[in-house]
């Protein structure tokens, strides 16, 4: 009744009521800030995930199944996620592609992370990972998945952890029982190093899919040896020149590839994804140099050595600012990427889209602030 | 006396720098004396000592902060559950109790520590410095501006710090007396009682509006802020709750306005501990421009005082105990000031600095002694005697 008399207002849902009425009940902190601390899993805003299962294989990759809460949007395979995981006391967020079917059950995520050395975040999943543990989680992302509609014939190749987003086109195109033509091209250093092996040698078994594992230091132990070549390519997809190709990798293999492809004429069927075998190194020398990008002013200047805020200020900028010597807090902007060097800890810090007080922070070498 | 000496032979001197009664002195009436070395050593200490606990930070730190959230959050639930009993009138206030407890862990150990950026390195979104709100009517970003930066920038420098009597009370002998200071004690009590609301109202100045010296445009943005925030808080204690409880509506009502109460006189007598206590020294303009860091961290040494007490007491009153400690080391983690404070009275031991600690009653004494005192002119209280401390300049602020 009250609808008609005024004049057809939508109903607000019984559920946005009540969480409406709980947000009065919980402010200023929202509702999320309450339930996070007994059921985790129960949000209003929040994206997160819970790891359902933990799968270890070899000495140095593990593989997560998250089940992510109500607020996720899903995946298209070849995107990326961001993963908050927390690191003596301090949440780490880092990237990974999602290696399972877009299709995948209840929209569960499967992560496959291989621990690097001197990688915080990919040594304590490695080692601390177990089901329970939530992680922090944000929508996918990327320019890099399989286009709508499918192409017909498509190659997919990747080396190391660069698997992770070609193989979820793989099992993507596969649930879709794709009826195009399928090369997965996939180059490990020895055959231990495999991850999903058992999971390629089921999807090898599809109709119109052709597996191929080279292995770069172990003759004989894949089905082609040594690095990329044009050779390795024609053996997998000898319908190359119709296909669409998608590549994954670390830089050098990355730049063999699209050399076969330039060298064919076919460059505008590769699309690639870089990623980063290690984490980002801090630089160990002093010397300064790069370039400061205030990124939110369009402004480029050349790194001074001086703390950002000054260097803000002699390109013309006036940031937020207070104390001018690290209390106050006032002059925090996020440093998009690149890395700085706390003059006050001497400590530096490369992590990506992380906010950091311009007055105390100097950046070494290239860094992007959002100013 | 309080001098402080320029290279150039300028000598400023400053007249309210009693020594606490307590404190370690070599010999008795000489002053004592920091030479430019002794400052600039005392920095060095005191960095040292920062990133020896910047170093520490880590787990504990967090299961810390999260283990007082929980606290705070089950005291909250639980008040808020016994507001349904009000015809058992012990669990009705234990409820008053709990909330009251609830808003001041709240506000004091989470919500001003938080905002302090104590926790910024936990990368957590629930408690960042830019985002933390906090369950009082005063809206977290006005709060950083005139507490964070310049409160603890300008620590207690008359004519910029704004803390020293907030604008509405007369709290030190350098502030010029005029008869509306007569009522300096029926303004503090009205400020304890209304707390949160004068927090609130900081921001606005209101001082200069009465001066005239800040118009509508000034005020324009903080009011909006203040409608937002302070309307959700009124809303929630005040017609959300009260109306859920039903036939009770009114003992919520009544409830939920005693929390509120007992936390405003908490933090105000807690707060007022910091800076009022006789013998915290206060600065002039002149003396502070172009300071050193060794400079800064004498005058925070110099313009702070401690409350001895139990460890609950400490949580409680959000570590603001240790007011020496956090205006040293505003962003660091308040509970870990109980483990600082030895280290840092001993450097005040080694130089002969005063270190103003003493109980609750004793504190809170001196400061209502304070606003009585200044109620009225310095003609006829005089200012208070106390003994000097010679600082010398760095070469700099010539
Ligand atoms: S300006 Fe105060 S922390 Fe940077």
């Amino acid at each position: 009744m009250t609808d008609i008399i005024a004049g057809g207002k939508r109903r607000v849902p019984l559920l946005r009521r009540f969480v409406g009425l709980a947000e009065a009940m919980a402010t200023p902190h929202g509702v999320d800030r309450y339930t996070e601390l007994i059921a985790p899993t129960v949000t209003v805003n929040d994206l997160r995930a819970q790891v359902t299962a933990v799968r270890r294989e070899g000495d140095r990759s593990v593989t997560l199944s998250l089940r992510p809460t109500r607020q996720w949007r899903g995946f298209r395979a070849g995107q990326f996620v961001r993963v908050g995981v927390v690191v003596d006391g301090v949440r780490h967020t880092r990237c990974f592609s999602p290696c399972g079917s877009e299709h995948g059950a209840d929209g569960r995520l499967e992560l496959t992370v291989k621990a690097h050395p001197s990688g915080l975040v990919s040594q304590e999943l490695l080692e601390r990972a177990r089901p329970g543990l939530m992680v922090d989680l944000a929508q996918a992302a990327g320019e890099f998945h399989l286009p709508m509609p499918r192409p017909r014939d498509i190659v997919l190749i990747s080396a190391g952890s660069g698997i992770t987003p070609v193989l979820a086109m793989l099992r993507t195109l596969v649930d879709e029982r794709h009826d195009g033509r399928v090369a997965f091209l996939h180059y490990v250093r020895r055959p231990e190093e495999l991850v999903h092996a058992q999971e390629l040698r089921r999807l090898a078994a599809a109709r119109g899919v052709a597996v191929i594992v080279g292995c770069t230091a172990a003759d004989g132990a894949g089905d082609v040896d040594g690095h990329f070549s044009a050779g390795h390519l024609a053996l997998a997809a000898p319908w190359v020149r119709g296909a669409q190709a998608y590549l994954c990798g670390p830089a050098r293999m990355m730049a063999a590839v699209r050399e076969v492809y330039d060298g064919m004429g076919l460059g505008a069927r590769l699309h690639t994804e870089a990623f980063d075998a290690a984490p980002a190194a801090v630089p160990s020398d002093d010397e300064v140099h790069g370039t400061v990008t205030f990124s939110a002013s369009g402004i480029d200047a050349a790194n001074t050595g001086d703390v950002l805020l000054e260097q803000a200020e002699a390109a013309g900028l006036s940031p937020e600012h207070g104390c001018r010597m690290g209390i106050c807090f006032s002059c925090t902007a996020v440093r998009r990427s690149g890395c700085t060097r706390n003059a006050l800890t001497g400590e530096a810090d490369a992590e990506p889209d992380q906010p950091i007080q311009l007055c105390i922070n100097r950046p070494v070498g290239d860094v992007d602030i959002v100013v | 006396m309080f001098a402080l000496s320029g290279p150039l032979g300028r000598t400023i001197t400053r007249r309210d720098a009693a020594l606490h009664a307590g404190a370690p002195r070599p010999g008795t009436a000489d002053p004592v004396v920091l030479t430019r070395d002794d400052i600039e050593a005392i920095g060095r200490e005191l960095d040292a000592l920062r990133a020896e606990t910047v170093a520490k930070l880590g787990a504990e730190d967090r299961e810390y902060i999260y283990n007082v959230i929980k606290a705070q959050r089950g005291l909250e639930v639980a008040g808020r559950a016994a507001m349904y009993v009000p015809f058992l009138p012990p669990v009705w206030l234990a409820g008053v109790g709990a909330l009251s407890l609830s808003k001041i862990l709240d506000n004091m150990e989470i919500g001003h520590n938080v905002m302090h950026g104590q926790y910024d390195w936990m990368r957590e979104r629930g408690l960042s410095s830019r985002e933390f709100e906090w369950d009082t009517v005063c809206p977290a970003d006005q709060w950083r501006h005139s507490h964070n930066y310049m409160h603890h920038t300008f620590t207690n420098i008359v004519g910029k710090d704004r803390d020293i009597g907030y604008g509405i009370l007369r709290m030190d002998p350098d502030q010029k007396w005029n008869p509306y200071y007569l009522g300096n004690p029926v303004w503090a009590t009205l400020l304890m009682v209304l707390f949160e609301w004068g927090v609130m109202l900081h921001d606005l100045e209101i001082e200069n509006v009465v001066q005239g010296k800040r118009g509508w445009v000034d005020v324009k943005p903080l009011a909006v802020g203040w409608w937002r925030k302070a309307g959700r808080q009124v809303l929630k204690d005040y017609v959300v709750f009260p109306a859920l409880s039903g036939p009770f509506f009114v003992t919520t009502l009544v409830g939920n306005g005693a929390a509120n109460l007992v936390r405003n006189l908490w933090a105000y007598s807690i707060i007022f501990c910091g800076h009022f206590p006789t013998g915290v020294a206060s600065f002039s303009e002149e003396e502070t421009a172009d300071e050193s860091k060794g400079e800064w961290y004498v005058r925070q040494m110099l313009g702070s005082a401690n409350i001895s007490g139990s460890p609950l007491f400490h949580i409680l009153s959000g570590n603001l105990s240790h007011q020496i400690e956090h205006h040293l080391f505003p962003d660091l983690p308040a509970h870990r000031y109980p483990e600082l404070a030895p280290r840092v009275e001993d450097i005040c031991r080694r130089y002969g600095l005063p270190y103003n600690t003493g109980g609750f009653f004793r504190q809170v004494g001196s400061v209502w002694g304070k606003i009585f005192r200044f109620a009225l002119p310095n003609t006829l209280v005089g200012r208070p005697k106390v003994p000097e401390v010679v600082i010398e300049r760095s070469a700099r602020a010539a």
